[in-house]
């Protein structure tokens, strides 16, 4: 399908959210939408998709001025949308999703799961999107899910298809399979928009690049730009991609951690005695494939997730069983993986957020009472010194984009003095901008002589920041590395292969 | 992206054309009454007729039209006048000087009415900001009630010490009906608002068995009444019984409860652990707060005020209980979980809702002696009101509303039902 955009124009009063943007996607074309968060993304592709409508500029399917009213008009021109966050019911088997809404029948209103389970096979086999048609959703690990959205556009003859940051909750090895599956889409003569803020992904698989910044489009790229040329076309100014760190000067061990044993929500071993230390001015960054135990070690290592056995210490004290409050209180500093799961308090003010896990603590509070003009003064400095954009610091931190709820986060957490920071996934689903900020962030902090763990499963961020990195596997520390160490051995470690004694 | 020419000043007609969540309720408030009115029209024979006329001849229009204003006014005025105030009246004793009780005893009538609901009303909000539905606040009521009855009744003291501490026994009977389905809800994970669903018919089982049995059935009586609270028990009516108007010391009661429930809600730390475990029980968790003892200290403070309630209700107005105590329309319990939504969890605006609520209920007494038309029609409202404030979309289409603070009204309506 040749799809073109022809000045669409969007507002919402008196933000420009889409300005003149006009691109063109060639059938069998991998298309790239770059921009950072807010630039105005997500937006164009609602207006494609029938859920917003533009004020301006028109849509031409195969060269013919196409109105699109709602989704189920999208869909019948050709259009097949997967959304960031996956439009799936959990319970069900990946069958029943994808017939969900459009289901075959045979006789007596009966749905035919056997038709449908035979064109899933077809098109699993046709695209290399390997799924097993009766596995159910919730059960399937996420690069999986996902597949089963892309079927679902699929099975309902989408010849566009749209992908909506489609990598933010992959890890690397379900992202090369992701690429795998869009090339071989584009072989077939599918073509797709890819909407994405990550350079590596955009120059890996890309055709044509578009980018677009404050809801105009800035420019084109071929994928032969270096990361450095789309990164500042992105972001308006010069991007520093690497991270400046002091010598690595190790001081005292801080957090000493001994054969732990954490268990999952199913009650099987998620993490299996794993011994770890970290010593003061140093970053020590835990590398993994999603799902091999980080996110069960790090709720254990806060307080959210009790220990089955073993140790953990911190400046030689035992606090492996305290609460989440009470590690909060000996310093602990968390920056979960789910931010707005975890971190934040989505409805309540930036203010607020920033006091939520000390709201108790000098000066926010005396005796129960909560002293607001303390509350509001510390945001006051915060939003300044860690540079949060928001309109008002009591503006509900829904208001914030990614990158600033994310800022939030940092802030609070490294504004109250820490012993030790535990951050998890700091950088997922940040724009370049902010995934700068939040990485001179924590080396800063490393660099005033303290603590850090990082767990990644991004392996730049894991090269970036560590001074050492260690490997999970299966609940497992299968190696300790310097960051000097290839990234092939890295990989191969974090898919589980031991590696020579000589490169340990 | 701040467009300094396109960014209108505040007017009064931008303020009132625009839909925050103020405005969206007094809209929802007018289409409330114009449905009632509308329920007026084809439920009152008179009114109907007049309608069918226009089958003969269009010239009946002015009739059925007359006939509507008629009715649907005479009821509203009678609603009015039932629950507020008589114009009349009050322009006769001030010119006069004379008939004030009989002037205020509408008024007096709602705020009589409107003073436990607002306890128990702030009660519910307070566990629905904690994310808990405290389904059982009429039980807890109930129970207070109980406790504070039993309490002025059946001991003697000076007034210093007796209201003060049959109010307190009041709380205390919520407050041990509340903790239960907190204890269970925070141990068991068992669901609160099925436990609190079914403890209001133990809480009626309770109340049958109290009145109906020594010590608190009244002596020489077979029937289901209680004994008579002491006179140093009870909250004397704040223009003296001779007056004859009951509003009584227990408005101060509740003012006190606002109070106390905004700076709970507002500047307490332990309001504030309330509202994140009630917004995101995940990030209340990751921040170190109790998610157990929230629950339970909440459906303390929520039953505590349920049980308030039902003393005040006891204390200002019948001084003893029977087997029908808050039962049926009567049930404050209840009506507080849609009072609640209505002012949307916060103190003031439980405070209007409240009022409202009243006024519906005590001016639909005056419309049906006066009109004969039910009484029934005032729940009518209630729940056209309350619907209409839950579907805040359609108010907005209705009235043209421009989008300007849709955050605060999201919040406001679907921040309820986590």
């Amino acid at each position: 399908m040749r799809l073109e955009l022809r000045r669409i124009t969007k507002r919402f009063g008196a933000l420009t959210a889409n300005d003149q943007i006009s691109l063109i996607v060639e059938p069998g074309q991998i298309h790239s939408l770059l921009g950072e968060n807010g630039a105005g993304k997500s937006t164009l592709m609602n207006v494609l998709f029938g859920l917003l409508r533009q004020d301006e500029g028109e849509i031409l399917i195969n060269d013919v001025v196409t109105s699109i009213a709602d989704s189920g008009e999208a869909v019948r021109h050709g259009l097949g949308m997967v959304h960031q966050h996956f439009m799936l019911v959990p319970v069900f088997t990946v069958t029943e999703n994808v017939v969900l809404g459009f289901e075959p029948t045979k006789s007596l209103d009966r749905v035919d799961y056997t038709k449908a389970t035979e064109d899933i096979r077809r098109l699993s086999r046709q695209f290399n999107l390997e799924v097993d048609p009766n596995a159910i959703i919730e059960n399937l690990p996420v690069g999986i899910q996902q597949r089963v959205e892309i079927i679902k556009a699929l099975s309902h003859d989408a010849e566009l298809l749209i992908l909506d940051e489609p990598t933010a909750v992959l890890t690397p090895q379900e992202i090369d399979a992701l690429m795998e599956v869009m090339r071989s889409l584009a072989a077939a003569g599918k073509s797709i928009l890819f909407i994405t803020h990550k350079l590596k992904e955009v120059k890996a698989v890309a055709d044509v690049i578009t980018v677009i910044r404050h809801g105009r489009v800035v420019g084109t790229a071929e994928p032969t730009a270096s990361e450095s040329e789309l990164a500042s076309l992105m972001v308006g100014r010069e991007v520093n991609l690497t991270v400046e760190k002091s010598p690595y000067e190790p001081g005292d061990e801080v957090l000493e951690i001994r054969d732990l044993v954490v268990l999952d929500d199913r009650g099987l071993i998620a993490v299996n005695g794993v011994s770890l230390d970290v010593r003061a001015g140093e970053v020590l960054a835990l590398a993994g494939v999603q799902g091999n135990g980080q996110t069960e070690f790090v709720e254990a290592l806060v307080g959210m997730r009790s220990v089955l056995s073993g140790t953990i210490t911190l400046h030689g004290r035992d606090i492996t069983h305290l609460t989440p409050r009470k590690k909060l209180d000996a310093g602990i500093g968390h920056i979960p993986e789910d931010r707005q799961r975890d971190g934040l308090v989505l409805t309540m003010s930036v203010a607020d957020n920033l006091v939520l896990n000390t709201p108790r603590r000098a000066p926010f509070a005396s005796r129960g009472t909560r002293n607001l003009a303390a509350v509001n003064e510390n945001a006051e400095h915060l939003v300044k010194d860690f540079d949060v954009r928001t309109s008002s610091i009591q503006s509900p931190t829904s208001a914030l984009s990614g990158g600033n709820q994310q800022k939030v986060i940092v802030a609070r957490e490294l504004s109250r003095s820490l012993e030790f920071l535990v951050a998890s996934q700091p950088t997922r689903g940040l724009d370049v901008g902010s995934i700068e900020y939040v990485h001179s962030q924590i080396i800063e902090h490393r660099n005033h002589g303290n603590g850090s763990l990082i767990v990644s499963s991004e392996l730049d961020e894991v090269l970036a920041l560590g001074d050492r990195i260690a490997v999970m596997f299966e609940g497992q520390i299968c190696g300790i590395v310097d960051p000097s160490t290839s990234r092939e051995s890295i990989g191969l470690l974090m898919a589980g292969h031991a590696l020579e004694v000589s490169d340990v | 992206m701040s467009d300094v020419a396109t960014k209108s000043r505040t007017t009064l007609w931008t303020r009132y054309t625009s839909s925050s969540p103020v405005v969206v309720t007094l809209y929802a408030l007018i289409l409330g009454l114009a449905f009632g009115a509308l329920v007026i029209i084809v439920t009152t024979p008179a009114v109907l007729d007049a309608w069918r006329g226009l089958f003969d001849s269009w010239g009946a229009f002015p009739h059925a039209l007359n006939a509507t204003f008629n009715y649907v006014g005479a009821g509203y005025r009678a609603m009015f006048t039932g629950s507020v105030v008589d114009p009349q009246g009050f322009w006769h004793s001030l010119t006069t000087g004379k008939g004030w009780p009989n002037t205020l005893t509408p008024l007096s009538e709602t705020l009589t009415y409107a003073s436990p609901l607002v306890i128990v009303s702030i009660g519910v909000g307070i566990a629905f900001q904690t994310g808990l539905f405290n389904i059982g606040a009429n039980g807890q009521a109930v129970i207070g009630g109980i406790a504070g009855t039993a309490f002025g009744s059946m001991l003697h003291m000076p007034t210093a010490l007796h209201l003060p501490l049959t109010l307190l026994a009041g709380i205390a009977g919520g407050m041990l009906c509340g903790a239960l389905p907190g204890i269970l809800k925070a141990y068991t994970g068992a669901h609160e608002v099925i436990v609190t669903l079914m403890f209001n018919y133990v809480t009626y089982a309770f109340l049958l068995f109290c009145v109906l049995s020594t010590p608190l059935q009244q002596p020489g009586q077979s029937n289901d009444i209680s004994r008579t609270m002491d006179p140093s028990a009870i909250l004397a009516p704040l223009f003296g019984t001779k007056s004859g108007l009951r509003v009584s010391y227990g408005i101060f009661v509740s003012a006190a409860v606002v109070l106390f429930a905004w700076w709970l809600l507002n500047r307490s730390s332990l309001g504030f652990d309330f509202r994140v475990t009630g917004a995101n029980p995940s990030a209340a968790k990751a921040s170190g707060i109790n998610a157990r003892k929230v629950v339970v200290v909440s459906f303390l403070v929520s039953g505590g005020l349920a049980g308030l309630a039902g003393v005040v209700q006891v204390a200002s107005t019948t001084h003893y209980i029977d087997g029908n105590f808050l039962i049926g329309n009567a049930g404050i319990g209840f009506t507080a979980i849609t009072v609640a939504l209505l002012g949307r969890n916060k103190p003031m605006g439980i405070v209007w809702a409240s009022l409202l609520f009243a006024a519906l209920g005590v001016g639909g007494r005056n419309m049906q002696a006066t009109t004969g038309i039910p009484l029934d029609l005032a729940t009518v409202i209630q729940s056209a009101i309350v619907l209409f404030v839950a579907t805040p979309v359609l108010v907005k289409e209705i009235f043209h509303l421009r989008n300007v603070d849709t955050v605060g009204l999201n919040l406001a309506t679907t921040g309820w039902g986590t």
